[in-house]
């Protein structure tokens, strides 16, 4: 047991996994309402519509207790970036995933109890969790409530930025899945933080 | 410019005078080319508007020489006001009524008077010939309210020649062609004075009829009722084959989808416009409003694309060379 540490608690594997899930059936019924075609209908609009409006809504939930989780329990402090060191160490980072990885260089900033994440993919999941998500839901509230949009912004129609705004941050979001379950082969083995989230513990190099 | 101005100081500014100048009588003589027809028909008219414009009228019985007051039935108050922005301003009252109406009180005969239809005069003329009198009179035939009120349904139940403006053949905003249309159908559907003297039966209550419509006050609000409601025509800018409740569109990918229905409906006259400037389809609802599944924009869809393939291709790269160096490390 020595080098594993015990990173995530059963509310943040449960927020975790149901977050997961309800991303992937956002993105399947996003993409099919905006590519339906009569011809060849992916799922019938109005159930994508359905199906995307009530996972949207049990993601703001599922937000609601990964914002509350983090406050009240040590998770938080996983997400606190010091500014005048990031860049550079973002920068270290990438090289390692750039060649380092390649050559057989250690790992640069190995996993330990103060140190869950790794500077990029600290930053990113900032970005996403803090930015993004919020976006998202923001955005999506908006769109299942149209009346509360402003009709034009800058000459534009207010639903479309809106709308515009949805599907970008959506598309990004669905980028940054497949880059992170890529980068989830980083761990002690590849198939080792997988298993970690399922357990709770996560074994270190 | 420049060597114009050294040569000729006093050029740039007299060119700039003369553009002004231009510009002044240009935009006069436009103004002016709107507004120099005269409503020669108002005195004549006035004598009509005198009772018409009003909600009740004076008559003085011939036999005993008593003037009473009568209401003015709602059908033929004619607002002036809304008169003389209407299609048919220019017209006198007489041009389609019977000139026997100067006469006061009417003779009660006049009331057997035959209205004209649309085709009376609009038909066979090629100054209209883009409205398509013609084919919009065969569509009518199967409208289902010629269907179902032959006798008491025409043109005019809907289109009042005394306020009828073109609305869909314009660059007004798509809103104001939505209220405007939409006005036409709810002025029975919505109201039940009116709907009973077509029928006998109470209106349906709409916003109960239409409650499977997500969003229902969007879409209401931004498309008209005759999007889903008539057979989508290729000839007609606007369809005049109102359909059976049951042929109704109900399937959301007519409209959000990439071949929208509203392409072809609200957005034909615009797309048309749109297609013939720079052939950009579709554009035209995304620069006025936004319809999931029919906004598609090409660039955006050509970068996120990009985007994909490079991510995917650089994870395949990234773990292929991975695996290469893991054997050269640690042996096959």
């Amino acid at each position: 047991m020595e080098n594993k540490i015990y990173f995530y608690p059963v509310w943040l594997r449960l927020w975790h996994w149901s977050n997961a899930l309800l991303i992937l059936v956002l993105i399947v019924t996003g993409l099919s309402m905006q590519y339906s075609s009569f011809e060849s209908p992916h799922i019938p609009f109005s159930l994508a519509v359905t199906i995307h409006n009530i996972c949207g809504i049990i993601l703001v939930f599922g937000y609601l207790v990964f914002i509350t989780g983090n406050i009240i329990s040590k998770n938080g402090r996983y997400y606190k970036m010091n500014l005048k060191e990031i860049g550079g160490q973002i920068l270290v980072q990438f090289r390692y995933y750039l060649y380092g990885v390649f050559k057989g260089d250690k790992v640069p900033f190995p996993v330990n109890i103060e140190r869950k994440f790794n500077p990029l993919q600290k930053f990113f999941y900032v970005m996403i969790m803090y930015i993004g998500i919020p976006l998202l839901i923001i955005s999506g509230i908006g769109l299942i409530l149209p009346q509360f949009i402003v009709s034009r912004a800058l000459g534009v129609s207010g639903l479309l930025l809106t709308s515009l705004l949805h599907i970008c941050v959506g598309f990004f979001v669905s980028i940054f899945l497949m880059i992170h379950i890529y980068f989830c082969t980083f761990g002690a083995s590849i198939t080792s933080n997988f298993k970690g989230m399922f357990n709770g513990w996560q074994e270190t190099h | 410019m420049k060597i114009l101005y050294e040569k000729c100081p006093n050029a740039t500014s007299g060119l700039i005078t003369a553009f002004l100048v231009f510009s002044f009588f240009a935009a006069w003589s436009q103004n002016n080319s709107g507004t120099v027809r005269k409503f020669e028909n108002k005195e004549d008219n006035s004598k009509c508007f005198k009772c018409h414009f009003n909600n009740n009228y004076t008559v003085t019985s011939p036999d005993s020489s008593k003037i009473i007051t009568r209401k003015m039935y709602m059908d033929l108050q004619i607002d002036s006001n809304v008169y003389y922005h209407s299609n048919h301003r220019y017209f006198k009252c007489i041009d389609c009524h019977s000139d026997e109406y100067f006469t006061y009180p009417h003779n009660n005969d006049l009331r057997f008077e035959d209205i004209s239809t649309c085709l009376d005069c609009h038909g066979g003329d090629p100054k209209f010939e883009k409205f398509n009198f013609e084919k919009i009179t065969e569509d009518f035939k199967y409208n289902v309210h010629s269907e179902k009120h032959n006798s008491t349904f025409s043109c005019w139940s809907c289109h009042d020649p005394h306020t009828y403006t073109t609305h869909a053949r314009t660059d007004k905003n798509i809103l104001e062609v939505v209220a405007y249309d939409n006005n036409l159908c709810l002025q029975c559907h919505a109201n039940k004075r009116n709907y009973r003297l077509i029928i006998d039966k109470d209106n349906p209550n709409l916003v109960q009829k239409h409650d499977w419509l997500p969003n229902q006050a969007l879409h209401f609000k931004n498309v008209r009722c005759i999007e889903c409601h008539t057979k989508k025509s290729d000839t007609l800018l606007v369809s005049h084959h109102v359909m059976e409740k049951k042929d109704a569109v109900r399937a959301c990918v007519e409209c959000h989808s990439r071949n929208s229905l509203l392409m072809a409906t609200l957005y034909k006259y615009q797309s048309k416009e749109e297609i013939s400037r720079n052939g950009f389809l579709n554009s035209i609802i995304l620069n006025r409003s936004y319809v999931i599944g029919a906004n598609r924009n090409y660039y955006l869809n050509m970068i996120s694309l990009a985007i994909l393939y490079m991510v995917i291709s650089g994870i395949i790269i990234h773990a292929l060379l991975r695996v290469k160096a893991y054997k050269r490390y640690h042996g096959k």
